[in-house]
């Protein structure tokens, strides 16, 4: 249940984002999942890909600087208020959350999501019969 | 043959008798400039003086400075002694700003190069078995030719491989056994960096020593390296205006550049007021040459920052020994009143786990007011997914140099690999700034 993302750190220069996912293009993985962080100096890409290790493998030989965490992954119902009900799970157990990013389209809402301890919202998730995404499902294209 | 010293003769010859070689060199030069160089002819009737007025090194400081704009100004060979029949060959420095420098040799010259030179390999522990590689560009510049002169003198092995081509260096490295690398500080950071990303074996190089010369590197760079590269670090100093490669170098002990003075004769000067200092205060160093044909120099301003050691080195040495250079004088930035040495930065990042030796100083002026960046690529482990610890990382950086330095300063963190690595001289500076 637990996803590996990578995290590609980029300067603020126009065509870098562009490099990564023409690199990735080329090599036939896949991008399920992507946001960028922004700061004034610098970006961090994070994405959830096809094949991750042999993404960062590619990328680093590109020399871009890659680094993989790991996330969890779940899905709400796309209707008021659902976000806030997972998310009061995470807050009752004490887990912190990093960040998160997401998309809803139909009757469904998809997140991608960072904590300070992603086995125990995993768990916690499951004890709320909550429906998370697997690993296999988000890496197949 | 004592221990590692290629002509003990002069090398451990004792202080008084040195000041007696000196003199009557100087006497002889100062004789030969008078009578075969306008240039210095006209400076020394204008202070109202002659040959006759130097009788000893005592009299050194009556002479004039010769400045790099000197040099200039009487391109391209104006300053040269001898006909130029008696010229076998000249180099040059790259002209960054305006003419380029020129120094030319007669066949005398290129043996006393050669000879300070064998004097310097044979000081680093180099000798007939030693495979040397040279990796100082070859061509006008001084360095390549002069420690190949020299390594043919003591009979060693010697590699023209010239500065560039890392992957070839590397294979040759690997493959002749090469045991002594020469090549400037910052090309042998590179080369370490290189060879741990090749996937050779550090076993299957023979390289013991390396010879490092040609810009101004500091005692953390030289651990840096002889840990990374698992050699003995050995600084050299040159400049083309006095011979090139062969002016001073260390000895084992590490502990100051001993200088060839039966040939080149240093003071230290006041750099604002010319006084000569007393022993020992750190200044300007500046060089008289006693003993070359084609281009005798009179107190040449080197514009690098040191102090000299008259005491005899561990060695057995007792050529004065000069301080690595703490910086050049037209190297340092004044950046709101306050003196910046690059090499001060480069210290505070090789301290820092975190960070790498490749920076880039941009030096600004927004509204009359001076502003520094500083650009570093960080170690690659520490590109963290989480902003909050890059920023963090970010202020630590800022927080170390600021500390150091005394000057405020905005810390960028960039890509790896996007800082230039530099073949030769690396480029740290970037100063924008438009000096009335």
């Amino acid at each position: 249940m637990i996803i590996k993302q990578l995290s590609v750190f980029l300067e603020n220069k126009s065509g870098r984002l562009h490099e990564v996912f023409t690199v990735l293009g080329a090599s036939n993985i896949n991008v399920s999942a992507c946001s960028v962080a922004d700061t004034s100096e610098f970006g961090i890409l994070r994405m959830i890909v096809s094949e991750p290790d042999k993404a960062r493998e590619i990328l680093k030989e590109k020399l871009f600087s890659v680094n993989v965490s790991e996330i969890i992954s779940f899905a709400t119902p796309n209707e008021p208020g659902a976000l806030s009900k997972t998310l009061q799970i995470l807050s009752d157990a004490q887990i912190s959350i990093e960040y998160l990013y997401g998309y809803s389209i139909g009757d469904k809402s998809f997140i991608a999501l960072r904590c300070d301890n992603a086995e125990k919202a995993v768990m916690e998730f499951q004890r709320h019969q909550m429906e998370l995404i697997s690993a296999s499902e988000l890496y197949k294209f | 043959m004592i221990k590692n010293i290629w002509n003990p003769h002069f090398e451990t010859m004792p202080r008084e008798e040195m000041r007696t070689v000196q003199s009557e060199r100087l006497r002889d030069v100062v004789e030969r400039v008078y009578y075969n160089v306008p240039y210095y002819r006209e400076r020394m009737q204008s202070l109202g003086m002659g040959p006759e007025n130097i009788g000893s090194i005592d009299d050194l400081s009556k002479l004039p400075f010769t400045t790099k704009q000197d040099l200039r100004d009487n391109y391209p060979f104006g300053l040269f002694a001898v006909p130029m029949s008696e010229i076998i060959r000249v180099h040059a420095s790259s002209g960054t700003t305006g003419k380029p420098t020129v120094v030319g040799y007669t066949r005398h010259d290129i043996g006393l190069w050669s000879e300070v030179m064998a004097r310097t390999l044979t000081s680093a522990g180099a000798g007939k078995s030693d495979f040397i590689q040279i990796a100082y560009g070859y061509g006008l510049f001084t360095g390549g030719l002069g420690v190949h002169y020299g390594g043919e003198k003591i009979g060693a092995s010697v590699i023209p491989i010239s500065g560039g081509n890392t992957k070839r260096q590397l294979q040759l490295m690997k493959d002749f056994g090469s045991t002594v690398l020469a090549c400037t500080p910052s090309y042998a950071s590179y080369l370490a960096e290189a060879i741990e990303e090749s996937g050779f074996n550090r076993d299957e190089f023979k390289l013991r020593v390396g010879v490092f010369g040609a810009e101004p590197w500091t005692e953390n760079m030289r651990r840096e390296i002889e840990k990374r590269l698992k050699i003995k670090a050995i600084d050299i100093y040159g400049l083309s205006e006095i011979i090139g490669p062969g002016v001073s170098f260390e000895c084992e002990h590490q502990c100051g550049l001993h200088i060839n003075e039966d040939h080149f004769i240093p003071e230290i000067i006041h750099p604002d007021t010319l006084e000569v200092l007393p022993e020992g205060e750190l200044g300007e160093l500046v060089f008289t040459t006693v003993t070359k044909e084609g281009l005798p120099i009179i107190r040449y301003r080197t514009r690098d920052l040191t102090r000299l050691n008259f005491e005899t080195c561990a060695c057995g040495r007792t050529l004065v020994r000069m301080n690595k250079c703490t910086g050049r004088s037209d190297d340092m930035l004044i950046i709101r009143g306050v003196n910046l040495f690059p090499s001060q930065i480069e210290s505070v990042l090789l301290e820092m786990d975190e960070t790498t030796p490749h920076y880039l100083l941009v030096v600004d002026r927004v509204n009359n007011l001076d502003t520094l960046q500083l650009q570093v690529e960080v170690e690659d482990r520490f590109y963290q997914d989480k902003i909050s610890e890059l920023q963090a990382l970010r202020m630590k950086i800022q927080h170390q140099v600021e500390s150091t330095t005394g000057l405020s300063v905005t810390v960028k963190l960039v890509e790896p690999k996007t800082i230039e690595r530099s073949e030769g001289k690396a480029k740290r500076v970037i100063d924008n700034r438009k000096m009335v």
